[in-house]
C-alpha cells in the first residue's frame, strides 16, 4: 500500500479589535478595526491565499486529481474574505468543485469554545458546518480545532457531534515511542480515527525552509520527497498556517516554485500518494489508541495552552467571557451573538501572554499591542461595554 | 581588577540619588570581584566602607605635579562661579538653594596650590568652583594612589573634569558614567552651557561612556555627537535589601492614584493631571494625589482648579523620609508620566510597596520593566485608560502588583555591575 501524504492548510484572519478607551464604554459598540484588518485580509489574498490557490488548482488539473489537500478556514475568515477579497472565495469554490479538496470543520470564531462551556462549543461547530455548506456546497466530515487543541474529551464531544475523524498536534509528551505516521484512535471514542502532525517534516517546509542557516538549505521539492519516501509509517501528517507559503515566507524564498514542484516530484514516486484526512480514516485502519487525558495544541515548546490561558489576565478574560454566555443564550440578537463570537477568538488572549518575557523581550512583535496590559485592558473595556448591551437587551426583554 | 571612583556623594548624606546609586555600584562591584577606591568631595567618616575605601577631597591639598596637568588646571580654574548652576538630578533641596543662593554674595576665587580645600560636596553657590577645585584635588589623588587601580570611573558631569585630570596624570583608561544629561534638566532653548561643555568634555575624553538606558545612550550619540562604538548601556538597579513594607490606616475609602516627583517639566505633572480629569469624569470612588514640590507647582494647582476637580485632587508638598513610604502605602496606583527620564527609580519603589505603577516609555525605567504599564507621556487618554482599568479590573491591579513585586526584587546590582566590570576588562 502507497505511504499517504497528507497535506492540511489553515485559513486564518484574526478579525481585530479596534483601540476602545473607556471613554467609548457605553457610547459605542462598533468594536473592530476595519481598516487594519482589511489591509491584513488584502495583503495575505496578494501574497498567499491567490498564487497559492492557483498553484494547487493548477496541479490538481495536471494530475488529474491525484494532487489532494486540506483546508480549514474559520467563519470569522469568510466573513473577511467575503467583505474585502471575494475573488479568494471564488478561487476557493473552484479548488472545492475539483472533488480534490478536503474542507474541514471547525469553531466557527476561531475559539477556544472547546474548553469553554460545551454547549457554546457546540454552537459554532454547527454554525461552522452550515457556514461551509453555503459556500463550497460540500459537508465537512473532518474535524480540526483551533491551534489543533485536543483532548480525549474534546475528541469524544466531537464524536456526538458526527465527527469521525479529527486533527491533533504529534506532541513528543502524549505519543511518546510511537510516531506520529500511523492512523490512531480516540480513547474513549474507538471509532473516531485521530491524526497526529508530523511536526518535523511540518516545520521543514513552514519554518526552515528561509532559513539559510539551516543545514539542509537551499530545500528542493526533489529533496523534500526522498525524506518523505525514506520516512517509516502509512501517512505523513504535514500540517501548518496557509500563511507560511508566501506570506510569513514570501516568494522571494522560492516557498511557492517549491510548492509548484512538489506534486508532480511526490507523485513521480511509486510509493507516494496524497489523501485527504477523510480519505486515509477510509483507508487505514487504527493501530491503536493514545490517550491525551489534558488538552494539547500545535504552539511552543510545550504544546499546552498556556499560550492562551498561561496567566491570571487571561484567565480573568476567559472567565468573564464565558459567563455571559447563560445570559445571552435568552436573547435571540444577531448582532449580539456576532459580538459574542468575535469576542471569543484565540488571538483575543493570545495577545494577553507574558510567555514571551521569559525569553528577555519587554515588547513583542507578533501583536498589534505593545504590551500584554494594553491588550488586557482593550479586551475588557470592549467587554464592560458589550456587558452592558447584554444587561440592556435582557431589561428590555 | 581595581577601580579609582570619583563620586559627588556616598550615603548616608545625600541630597539626589546619584549617591545611592554609587554605593549600589561599589557593592555591586565587589560582589564580582572589583575593588574601589571612592573619591568624594566632602566624606563625613560615617559613610559605610565595608565594600570600598573612600578618600576624602577635602584633606588633600593640591600638588603642582607637572607642566601638562598645570595647562589643564589652569583651564579649569578660572571658571565663573557668578550664577546658578543647574544641579545634579533630583535634589529636592534646590527649589530652597536657588533662593539662598540668590540671597548670598558669591566672590570668585583662585587657587593656590599646596592647599587644602574644604569641600561642601552640596549643589550650592559655589558648585562650579569647587567642580574645578575638584578636579585639582582628583589629579593629585590619582597621583599618590597610582599603583592602586586600573580604571578611572566618574559619575556624572560634576566629576568629569577630576576624571580627566587623573587620566591626562596617570594614561590610565577613563569611563565616565552618565546618570542624567543637560537635555534631560532643561528643555531645548534652557540648557547650561557651561555643564554641557564639561559633559561634552568628558565624554570626548572618555575612553568609555556608560548610560543608565538606551535612552540616554541615543542623547548622548544623537546630541552630544558622541561615537555610538564607545558608549554602553548599564541599566540602574536598586538596592531593597532589609527593607519592610509599612502598613498605614486609611483614612478615605476611595482609590489613591499618586505622583510623586518635582513638578518640574521633565516630570509632566499636567499630563498627570488631565489624565484625572478624564478618569474623574467617569469614576468618583477615586481620589489623586500629587506628591512633591517644584517650579511648576502653581501652575499644577490653577490647573487642577481650572479643570473644576479641586475636590478629588490633592497635593502634599514636599514629602521626606517615612513619609515617601507612608505616601506609597496609601497608594493604588503609581503613575510616572516623565517627558524624559534617564531611568526614574520611583516606580521600582512603588512596584515594591505593592503599588502598580504606570510609566512613559520616554524613561529608561520602562526599558527594563516588564510588569508595569507604559504609555507615551503625551498620551493623556492611553494614561487615563490604564488608571480606569487598574481600578475598575481587580485582576489586572493583583496581577501587576504581585509580577511588579517580584520583579523589582530581581533588579539587583549584582547583575548591573557585572556588565561594568566588562567595561572595564575591555579597557586593560
Amino acid at each position: 500500500m502507497k505511504k499517504s501524504v497528507c497535506l492540511y492548510f489553515q485559513v486564518n484572519q484574526p478579525t481585530g479589535l479596534r483601540l476602545y478607551r473607556f471613554f467609548d464604554i457605553g457610547k459605542d459598540s462598533h468594536y473592530y478595526d476595519d481598516y487594519a484588518n482589511r489591509t491584513a485580509v488584502k495583503k495575505a489574498a496578494q501574497n498567499c491565499y491567490l498564487p497559492m490557490n492557483e498553484i494547487i488548482l493548477d496541479a490538481i488539473k495536471k494530475t488529474k486529481g491525484k494532487f489532494k489537500v486540506a483546508f480549514s478556514i474559520s467563519g470569522s475568515t469568510l466573513e473577511l474574505l467575503d467583505r474585502y477579497a471575494p475573488e479568494v472565495i471564488e478561487s476557493f469554490r473552484a479548488l472545492a468543485q475539483t472533488g480534490s479538496v478536503e474542507f474541514l470543520c471547525e469553531t466557527y470564531y476561531n475559539s477556544l469554545a472547546s474548553v469553554g462551556p460545551e454547549s457554546e462549543f457546540k454552537l459554532q461547530v454547527m454554525k461552522h458546518k452550515e457556514a461551509v455548506k453555503a459556500f463550497f456546497g460540500v459537508e465537512p466530515v473532518t474535524f480540526r480545532n483551533t491551534e489543533l487543541i485536543y483532548s480525549d474529551s474534546i475528541g469524544a464531544q466531537l464524536y456526538e457531534m458526527g465527527f469521525k475523524t479529527i486533527l491533533a498536534e504529534g506532541a513528543r509528551h502524549i505519543l511518546g515511542w510511537k510516531s506520529a505516521n500511523y492512523v490512531y484512535n480516540n480513547d474513549l471514542k474507538e471509532a473516531q480515527k485521530v491524526l497526529f502532525r508530523n511536526y518535523s517534516l511540518s516545520d521543514d517546509l513552514s519554518f526552515r525552509f528561509s532559513d539559510r542557516n539551516w543545514s539542509e538549505w537551499p530545500l528542493t521539492a526533489e529533496k523534500y520527497t526522498n525524506w518523505l519516501e525514506s520516512a517509516e509509517g502509512d501517512v505523513l501528517n504535514i500540517f501548518m498556517d496557509y500563511e507560511n507559503l508566501g506570506s510569513h515566507q514570501g516568494a522571494e524564498t522560492g516557498i511557492l516554485e517549491f510548492m509548484k514542484d512538489l506534486p508532480a516530484e511526490v507523485l513521480g514516486r511509486k510509493t507516494l500518494d496524497f489523501q485527504t484526512p477523510s480519505e486515509i480514516a477510509k483507508k487505514h485502519a487504527s493501530v491503536g489508541e493514545i490517550s491525551v487525558p489534558q488538552p494539547t495544541s500545535w504552539a511552543d515548546e510545550e504544546r499546552d495552552l498556556t499560550a492562551w490561558l498561561g496567566n491570571e489576565l487571561q484567565q480573568e478574560a476567559f472567565n468573564k467571557v464565558y459567563a455571559l454566555q447563560e445570559k445571552l443564550s435568552i436573547l435571540d440578537d444577531a448582532a449580539l451573538w456576532a459580538d459574542y463570537g468575535h469576542l471569543q477568538e484565540s488571538q483575543n488572549f493570545y495577545y494577553m501572554s507574558t510567555k514571551f518575557f521569559t525569553t528577555g523581550q519587554v515588547e513583542r512583535k507578533d501583536s498589534p499591542y505593545n504590551t500584554p496590559y494594553e491588550a488586557f485592558i482593550n479586551f475588557m473595556n470592549v467587554l464592560s461595554d458589550f456587558n452592558i448591551r447584554v444587561n440592556n437587551a435582557i431589561a428590555e426583554k | 581588577m581595581r577601580v579609582l571612583m570619583f563620586g559627588w556623594e556616598f550615603p548616608p548624606h545625600i541630597a539626589g540619588g546619584l549617591g545611592t546609586a554609587c554605593k549600589g555600584i561599589v557593592e555591586g562591584l565587589a560582589a564580582n570581584g572589583v575593588e574601589t577606591l571612592f573619591v568624594m568631595p566632602n566624606a563625613s567618616g560615617d559613610e559605610d566602607q565595608s565594600c570600598t575605601r573612600i578618600l576624602n577631597a577635602s584633606d588633600v591639598a593640591v600638588e603642582n605635579v607637572s607642566s601638562t596637568v598645570d595647562e589643564f588646571l589652569d583651564k579649569v580654574k578660572f571658571i565663573n562661579v557668578d550664577s546658578n548652576i543647574v544641579p545634579y538630578v533630583d535634589p529636592d533641596e534646590y527649589f530652597e538653594a536657588i533662593e539662598r543662593m540668590k540671597k548670598e554674595k558669591k566672590t570668585t576665587t583662585t587657587i593656590g596650590f599646596g592647599q587644602k580645600f574644604k569641600f561642601s560636596g552640596k549643589y550650592g553657590a559655589n558648585l562650579m568652583e569647587e567642580v574645578s577645585r575638584y578636579a585639582q584635588v582628583g589629579g593629585t589623588i590619582a597621583m599618590e594612589h597610582i599603583d592602586e587601580f586600573d580604571v578611572i570611573h566618574a559619575h556624572d558631569w560634576l566629576t568629569y573634569l577630576a576624571g580627566i585630570a587623573a587620566k591626562e596624570l596617570t594614561g590610565k583608561p577613563l569611563v565616565v558614567h552618565v546618570h542624567a544629561t543637560s537635555y534631560d534638566r532643561g528643555s531645548d532653548d534652557m540648557v547650561d552651557t557651561r555643564v554641557l561643555a564639561i559633559e561634552t568634555r568628558g565624554m570626548q575624553a572618555a575612553d568609555r561612556v556608560v548610560t543608565v538606558s538606551d535612552l540616554t545612550r541615543n542623547i548622548v550619540i544623537n546630541r552630544y555627537h558622541i561615537d555610538p562604538a564607545k558608549v554602553v548601556t548599564v541599566h540602574n538597579a536598586v538596592d531593597f535589601s532589609g527593607r519592610e513594607n509599612l502598613t498605614v490606616e486609611r483614612g478615605v475609602k476611595d482609590k489613591v492614584v499618586t505622583f510623586l516627583g518635582r513638578i518640574t517639566f521633565q516630570k509632566g505633572p499636567e499630563y498627570f493631571i488631565e489624565a484625572a480629569a478624564k478618569v474623574l469624569k467617569r469614576t468618583k470612588n477615586v481620589r489623586f494625589v500629587m506628591a512633591g514640590s517644584g517650579d511648576m507647582m502653581n501652575r499644577a494647582i490653577s490647573q487642577v482648579a481650572r479643570l473644576g476637580i479641586a475636590d478629588r485632587f490633592h497635593f502634599t508638598g514636599f514629602l521626606r523620609g517615612q513619609d515617601v513610604q507612608k505616601m506609597f502605602a496609601l497608594s493604588d496606583v503609581y503613575i510616572m508620566p516623565s517627558v524624559s527620564e534617564p531611568f526614574g527609580i520611583s516606580p521600582l519603589e512603588a512596584m515594591r510597596s505593592n503599588v502598580p505603577s504606570i510609566i512613559s516609555h520616554q524613561s529608561g525605567a520602562a526599558e527594563v520593566l516588564k510588569y508595569a504599564l507604559k504609555v507615551d507621556f503625551w498620551d493623556v487618554d492611553a494614561l487615563a485608560d490604564d488608571i480606569y482599568a487598574l481600578l475598575q479590573y481587580p485582576v489586572l491591579a493583583e496581577f501587576a502588583t504581585k509580577q511588579g513585586f517580584d520583579e523589582v526584587n530581581e533588579l539587583k546590582w549584582n547583575g548591573a555591575c557585572a556588565k561594568l566590570k566588562k567595561v572595564y576588562e575591555s579597557l586593560v
